[in-house]
């Protein structure tokens, strides 16, 4: 497997925006989705973006998570410049250091909850008996014990989303990208997913990067980022650390 | 991992059992074709083989006519039992040469009846085509030279017609001329192009002459040449004496055909063949066609699938991976076409080969061509459309509702 080789050098950031913008289409119909954000995460941490609908939070946790690029600036994951990569050193990234939680769940329809969380595990080519074993386990860590082999179907849009989850965390990524996790859970099951977010963040030291509406969930990160207009408003670091 | 994909390709198929099984129809039909026309073409060829080798090769046949098919010789100048006499006479390097004439027709015994094939010529005949009398006797030179009304019965008139009963001095109706049977053939067996050599009743050439055709025609001379006489030289002498029978001037073609069994066995050999090779070529626009089909339905089911290809690229798919799935999804479809069409086409070869009288020849070579065409079929129908799959970009993929 030919995998990226990153340059370690001392003082560098996991993650780094410089001056990262995102135009769809062009003339007349340009839409400038991101118009120049600069942020850097550090390893370990936990960032909730929070901003109004339509200010860029996805498009930026799409070019972080390696699905799209920039239009212009540059992206550096681990020191790599994301940009200069090609479509399939970029699958490989994604593949081996990052999770990605859709906003709108994305599951594969007509296929099993337990084969959905599978999935991410047989492109990193994991045998199967032990593929089944982390599934099964992913699938309990999200609630949702007994539930392996019903179809996305058969299930309800919060179970589909912690469906979502399971598939997401079952590789235990290096980085976690999380677009409205709990936006379809209700309170109760809301504050389950963040303790576990919360956990897999502090126990197995991944990083993560949730965007989310309601101030109560964005509570729990480490640092709350806000956008507006394709832009970053503000940055800051949570005064109550959950 | 590609076990996991033909896996992943058989449950994907699976779902739309109906739509696989009409997008694998051209490649059933074609594969089936295949095979069933090189089967029995091939079982059809093997036996003229084996009915020329039964009947030697040093046999000439000399019919009129530019070239001899079966039954193809009208509106030429017919020989006469002159013609055969002439050539015993007159070339050096022939062993034995017999007139024959021959008609089909029903021979009555008692209350059984039966059509075969009523044969005249003379004693000659049975040397010249390598067949003993198992019982009885030969036709005497005055049974011959009378037109007598006594013949001569091969296995399955024997069989048909008297059952358990010696035939030995009975007498048969064949039209209506009355027959005493004076002998038996020694049995040949089954063979040739669906033809029974033990089908037969022989008379004397004269009685065959006044007594059924009505004329003094020879359809055909049968000749054989001297053990270790080259065939070559036979055919060129008889040539040369029948053009100067039959008054050819040197500018004039042959109006008749002297052919040795490597020739007949060419000629029929390729009748089969070119019936074949024609087959094989519709046999062949049936694949192209249903590999156009199976393109058609995985260009569909890539469109259907777009978002499943979106997540699976988003969630780490290599381009190669979603290619190889779609790719597999093809070959699995096409190559299920070909084991259903090889399936099909056993069966229909033995069923025909039993209709036909050929035998069944299993030609495992044909099979597994046509295993692999049909296999490459989908590689090649199902090339496209798995690149186009691969090719897709993942954001966009996935808004695709
Ligand atoms: N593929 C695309 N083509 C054209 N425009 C797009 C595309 N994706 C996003 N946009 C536009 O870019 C802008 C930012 O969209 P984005 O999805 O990033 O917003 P968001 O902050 O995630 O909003 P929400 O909170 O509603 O999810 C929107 O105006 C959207 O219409
Ligand atoms: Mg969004």
């Amino acid at each position: 497997m030919n995998m990226i080789a990153f340059s370690q050098t001392d003082n560098q950031h996991l993650i780094e925006l410089q001056g990262v913008t995102k135009v769809y289409g062009t003339g007349q119909a340009a839409m400038h989705a991101l118009r120049g954000i600069d942020l850097h995460i550090e390893e370990g941490d936990f960032v909730a973006v929070m901003g109004p609908s339509g200010s860029g939070k996805s498009t930026c946790m799409n070019i972080l998570g390696c699905l799209d690029t920039p239009t212009a600036g540059a992206y550096k994951f681990k020191g790599i410049e994301v940009g200069k990569l090609t479509r399939n050193q970029r699958t490989r990234l994604r593949r081996f250091y990052l999770g990605f939680v859709f906003q709108g769940y994305n599951l594969l329809n007509r296929t099993s909850a337990l084969e959905n969380v599978e999935l991410p595990l047989i492109y990193r080519g994991v045998p199967s008996g032990v593929r089944r074993v982390r599934a099964v386990q992913a699938l309990d860590r999200v609630g949702l014990k007994g539930w392996d082999s019903h179809t996305p179907g058969e299930l309800s849009g919060g179970q589909q989303q912690r469906v979502a989850i399971a598939r997401a965390i079952v590789t235990e990524p290096a980085v976690l990208f999380a677009d409205e996790p709990t936006g379809n859970l209700d309170t109760a099951r809301s504050r389950e997913i963040m303790d576990l977010l919360t956990e897999l963040n502090r126990d197995q030291g991944i990083t993560i990067v949730m965007v989310t509406h309601e101030m109560d969930m964005a509570a729990y990160a480490k640092r709350i980022v806000r956008f507006l207009d394709g832009l970053v408003e503000s940055d800051e670091q949570n005064g109550r650390t959950a | 991992m590609l076990w996991n994909t033909v896996l992943l390709a058989l449950r994907e198929l699976k779902r739309n059992v109906m739509r696989s099984i009409l997008t694998i129809l051209g490649i059933v039909i074609g594969v089936g074709a295949v095979i069933t026309m090189v089967t029995i073409g091939g079982g059809a060829t093997a036996q003229v083989k084996e009915q020329i080798a039964s009947m030697g090769s040093n046999l000439l046949m000399v019919s009129p006519g530019k070239r001899l098919g079966p039954g193809q010789s009208s509106g030429n100048i017919p020989f006469k039992q002159a013609d055969a006499e002439a050539i015993a006479r007159e070339v050096s390097s022939v062993a034995a040469v017999a007139p024959v004439s021959s008609k089909s027709i029903q021979a009555v015994f008692g209350n059984q009846n039966w059509s075969t094939q009523v044969t005249g010529s003379d004693n000659q005949y049975f040397r010249v085509t390598n067949r003993s009398i198992r019982s009885g006797r030969q036709f005497s030179d005055s049974e011959l030279r009378a037109g007598a009304a006594v013949c001569i019965v091969g296995e399955t008139v024997r069989k048909k017609l008297f059952g358990g009963q010696d035939p030995i001095g009975e007498k048969i109706r064949l039209q209506k001329l009355s027959c005493e049977v004076i002998g038996l053939l020694e049995g040949k067996g089954q063979s040739t192009m669906g033809m029974d050599q033990d089908d037969i009743v022989v008379i004397p050439l004269s009685t065959f002459q006044r007594r059924i055709s009505g004329n003094q025609d020879v359809a055909i001379i049968q000749v054989s040449v001297r053990d270790g006489a080259p065939t070559e030289k036979a055919q060129r002498d008889i040539q040369l004496l029948m053009r100067e029978r039959r008054h050819l001037s040197a500018s004039d073609d042959d109006n008749f055909n002297v052919m040795d069994m490597k020739e007949i066995a060419k000629m029929l050999t390729g009748t089969t063949q070119l019936l074949t090779a024609l087959l094989s070529a519709v046999a062949a626009v049936s694949l192209l066609v249903g590999g156009i089909g199976i393109m058609n339905i995985m260009l569909v089911s890539v469109t259907e699938r777009t978002r499943e290809i979106g997540i699976r690229l988003a969630i780490g798919a290599l381009e190669s991976e979603v290619l190889m799935q779609f790719l597999v999804e093809a070959v699995v479809l096409s190559s299920f076409g070909g084991l259903i069409g090889i399936a099909l086409a056993l069966t229909a070869s033995i069923w025909l080969a039993d209709v036909l009288h050929v035998p069944f020849v299993f030609n495992a070579g044909i099979v597994i061509i046509a295993f692999l065409f049909s296999a490459a079929v989908g590689v090649i129908f199902g090339y496209f459309p798995a690149f186009k799959a691969a090719r897709l970009d993942p954001i966009e993929a996935l808004r695709h509702e």
